[in-house]
Formats: C-alpha cells, structure tokens, sequence
C-alpha cells in the first residue's frame, strides 16, 4: 500500500502541454482540441494514453474524452464549474492517487472558443434560476453578466475605473514579449480608458481576448514520477482549496468580494503549510480586469483597498516581488472560454524554467482560478522541489 | 419590448403571476423572518419550510451595474445591467429603465422603484429612478 499524500508533494505533474497552437483554430474541433492537448502533454511526460488510467475534464464529458482518446479508465472525474475546472481536478487528481483510485491520470482542456467548431447552443436554460431572473435582463454574457460587481468593489475602496486599466497596462507588459500571445502592442492607461465601452466600465481591453485552444496536464505519485526520464522536470502540487458559492452573480453574498477566494485560498496555503510571503509567483484567472483586483485582495496578498496600487506601483511586473500572470493573462495571452488550464501550463513552465518571459529562481507559484462567473472558486499551490 | 422571457417553474410561478398582477413578490421565512430571493420552498438563511410570499414595496436602491454597449438583437440600444437591493433585503438582477443610460445618470446607491415591462406573456420586473416614478 503506497504511502503518498495528497498534499505536501506527494503528487506530481509530470506532463503539461497546451495544443501546439493557440488563437484561431478553425480546422480542429473542440473535441480534438481536447486530444491534441492530452496527446502534447503525454509526450511531454514521455507515456502513452495506455499508461493512463484516470481522466478528468470539463467541457465533454470525461467518459467521451477517454474513449476518444484510446484510454480505459479506472477513475473518472466530470467536475464542471465552468474556467476553473480543471484547479479542481487536479486536486481531485491528487486525492485519488494518494487513495490509491488511480495511478496516472490526464486531465484536459480544450475550446472552440473564437471559432465555435464542434460547440453545443449559448445560453442558460430558461427555466434555471440564471434563465428566470438573470439571464432575461441581458445578463446573458459574460461581459454583461461578470462585470456588473465591479463599480461596487470600485466604489467601496474609493477607487475609479482607471484601477481597471492598470490591471490592462501590467498584463499587456507580460506579453508583448510572448509571440503566443493574442494581444502584444504595449499600451497606456489613457488609451485603455479612450477606448469605446463594451460594457461600461469595461472597455475592450479591459475584457479578455476570445480564442480556440486546449491544455493537458498529466500527474502521478512523485514516487513513480521519480523513476520518469524527465523526473528533474516534475512540478508538486503543495496545497489546493476550492469553493463555491451562487451560481448567479446578483445572489454573491458580497459584491465587493468574493468569499470563495477567500476560503479556497486559505485552505490551499493551509495545506501547503506555507505563507503569502512563500509566494514566488502567482497567476490570477484573469477573464476581466477586475479579477485580479478581488484577488489580490480575496487572497490576502495585499489588504483591502491596495490592490490597484500594487499593480501601479509595479509589484507585480518584471523585477516585482510577486509577478503575475507572467504568460499576459487572460486579457492579452489566450482565453478559450475557460482559462484555468492556461494558468496551471504559466505556472507549470515558470517552475520548470521553461517560460517565455522567465522569472529567475522561483519554487512556489499560486494559482488562482475562478468559474462560472462569480461562483466557484480553485486554489492550487505548486513548487519545484519536493519538501 | 422584446427580448428573452423565463420559463417558470411550480416554484416561481407565483413570483411571475405577481410580476403579471403588477406586484414584485419575493418569500419571506416565517422562522426566521428573513426575507430571500430567488424562490424556492424553504429558507436558504435556516432551512424552514415555513415560508410565505410577501408583495413588497418596491423600493430597492442600486448595487452595481454595467451599460452594456455590446447587446444582441432585437436589442440595440445601451442596456443598463443592474444588481439592485431591494427595501426588504434580498438583492436581484434587473435592467434600470427610464433614464438615458450614462454614468452621470446612474450613481450607486440610487435609490430606485419597481416598474414592469411587459414582454410577450411575460411581465418583467425592471427599475427606474424613484423621482422619476410616476
């Protein structure tokens, strides 16, 4: 009986792969966005689809994804909460593996997001709660349905909507060197504040890109993964948390926070046993440019009311002493519609040394992911070196 | 005006059958007392299945909200995405209607009164300034 816990760096990502191109993908379908990614980040872990006996995804159902892909199962994980699904598969992952339900599981991700290839009817179901009482009112997208807190959380902190556009201005800063990235032309606060609205007051820049795309991870227990040729290259889940809350964002509990960060978060530095000041780097889901103003926030990286100063003041660019969203984010490196397996994949080569624009000697990175609007939350803390 | 309309279920059809009587009704736990949006048939605050339905004022004040420039047919015009509080405590998604949708118009916590917008079968609750409500 294996002795390997779920936290702590018992378990390792030994693969992780996005589809080898990002963007506008108008020949592969979501479904094989899916493969393309899983097939990646296989190779990457130097294993096959038979060595995997776990899947995870959220999107196509997890028993879809396996068969496509040639996999017979022992585990099997549907979780859906919308961007941040995949945070909780890979702590679901973990746990599974430390009980000895799987061995080598595949978790995926991939979106016809920009060219809609092979994707199922918009919208909620009109007799659901967000069908009857939010969807009816134009809060049907989400640039018209996850931003509506944000004047709130603006005006409880004396800020204005120019903390949005320093949100913009230092994710842009990350990408203008990263060729994969979707938005690379450095910008200034005026010229995100000039643009016209989308939905005010967010502009277009202020709102994520919209892509086709995919990522897979692969994990097992660190102790098989220590006999893997690339086994230097292993990353280790620390601590994770996750939370939800309403599905719809009228029903938060407070619009000028959002407590699933704050209680997913928690438990992911709780069981990783460290601090925030054990934070190297830290990507924050990024699909508006408020997000990383709750989050930084949420998270407890600053107190309340400091975030956009943070970010003004440069704490989270080059040089800074906790980067984020080093790959652009959301807003300007991809977003397929669900963006957390992008997050996990910056995070994944920030610790492997492999990143496009690298940081220098880091072992701990937090990643934060959020879903369906306000309404769930995912926490993962992954270091470089087993403790 | 079109636009999109719920398909109500057993347990918000009296919700939808006031909004067509031109009431806003949300439940109340006789329990605890406390007031809770949207329906369901026990307290989400305490459990109880002792609930009832109250019309209340319509007076609510406003949260949050975007002017959302980006809409769909059939509609064309800036849309006001609101989160309004109402007077009795639980918050709603809503559309504030009948004033030109610029933030100069629309400070936070404006207070604000229900109106409705009839939509096919449907009547929609929506909101509007309260010094402009007639």
């Amino acid at each position: 009986m294996s002795t390997t816990s779920m936290h702590g760096g018992g378990v390792a990502i030994v693969g992780a792969s996005e589809t080898t191109e990002i963007g506008s993908l108008p020949g592969i379908s979501t479904l094989d966005l899916h493969a393309q990614a899983a097939r990646n980040a296989l190779a990457d872990a130097g294993l096959t689809a038979q060595d995997v006996d776990g899947v995870a995804t959220a999107g196509p159902f997890a028993h879809e994804v396996s068969h496509h892909l040639g996999i017979t199962p022992r585990w099997l994980d549907g979780t859906m909460v919308g961007g941040c699904s995949f945070m909780l598969h890979v702590r679901h992952a973990a746990a599974a593996i430390a009980a000895g339900a799987a061995d080598v599981v595949l978790v995926t991700h991939g979106e016809s997001g920009r060219s809609r290839v092979g994707v199922g009817g918009r919208g909620p179901n009109p007799a659901s709660p967000q069908g009857q009482f939010e969807a009816i009112y134009g809060a049907n997208t989400p640039y018209s349905t996850f931003t509506v807190p944000a004047l709130r959380f603006l005006h409880e902190r004396g800020l204005e909507r120019e903390a949005l556009a320093q949100v913009v201005v230092a994710q842009r800063a990350w990408a203008v060197d990263n060729p994969r990235a979707s938005r690379r032309t450095p910008t200034t606060v005026e010229a995100v504040l000039e643009q016209p609205p989308i939905a005010w007051p967010f502009s277009k820049d202020m709102c994520c890109v919209v892509t086709d795309g995919g990522g897979a991870l692969v994990l097992m227990s660190a102790e098989r993964a220590a006999d893997l040729p690339a086994a230097d290259r292993a990353v280790y889940l620390l601590g994770s948390g996750e939370s939800a809350e309403a599905p719809m964002v009228s029903q938060m509990a407070d619009p000028g926070s959002f407590l699933a960060f704050q209680r997913a978060s928690a438990e992911a530095l709780a069981t990783a046993g460290i601090t925030h000041a054990d934070v190297d780097h830290l990507m924050a889901y990024d699909a508006f440019a408020h997000l990383p103003l709750y989050m930084l926030e949420d998270l407890g990286f600053v107190g309340r009311g400091e975030s956009r100063d943070f970010i003004a003041e440069g704490h989270t660019a080059k040089g800074g002493r906790l980067p984020m969203n080093t790959n652009g984010g959301g807003l300007s490196y991809t977003h397929t519609g669900m963006y957390g397996m992008f997050a996990i994949q910056e995070a994944v080569r920030q610790l492997r040394g492999e990143a496009v624009v690298q940081l220098p000697g880091i072992e701990t990175s937090f990643v934060q992911g959020v879903g369906m609007f306000f309404a769930a939350a995912g926490s993962l803390v992954l270091g470089n070196r087993r403790p | 005006m079109p636009g999109p309309t719920p398909l109500p279920t057993p347990e918000t059809a009296p919700y939808w059958e006031g909004a067509a009587a031109g009431e806003l009704r949300v439940q109340q736990c006789t329990s605890c007392t406390r007031y809770y949006f949207y329906p369901r048939p026990f307290c989400p605050h305490c459990g109880s299945a002792e609930v009832a339905w109250r019309v209340t004022s319509g007076r609510a004040t406003l949260v949050s909200y975007v002017i959302n420039h980006r809409t769909f047919p059939p509609s064309d015009a800036p849309l006001v995405i609101a989160l309004v509080q109402l007077e009795e405590g639980p918050r709603m998604m809503s559309n504030v209607v009948g004033v030109e949708p610029l933030p100069e118009n629309l400070p936070l916590d404006l207070p604000l009164r229900v109106t409705f917008e009839q939509r096919g079968e449907y009547a929609i609750p929506v909101f509007t300034p309260a010094e402009a409500a007639r």
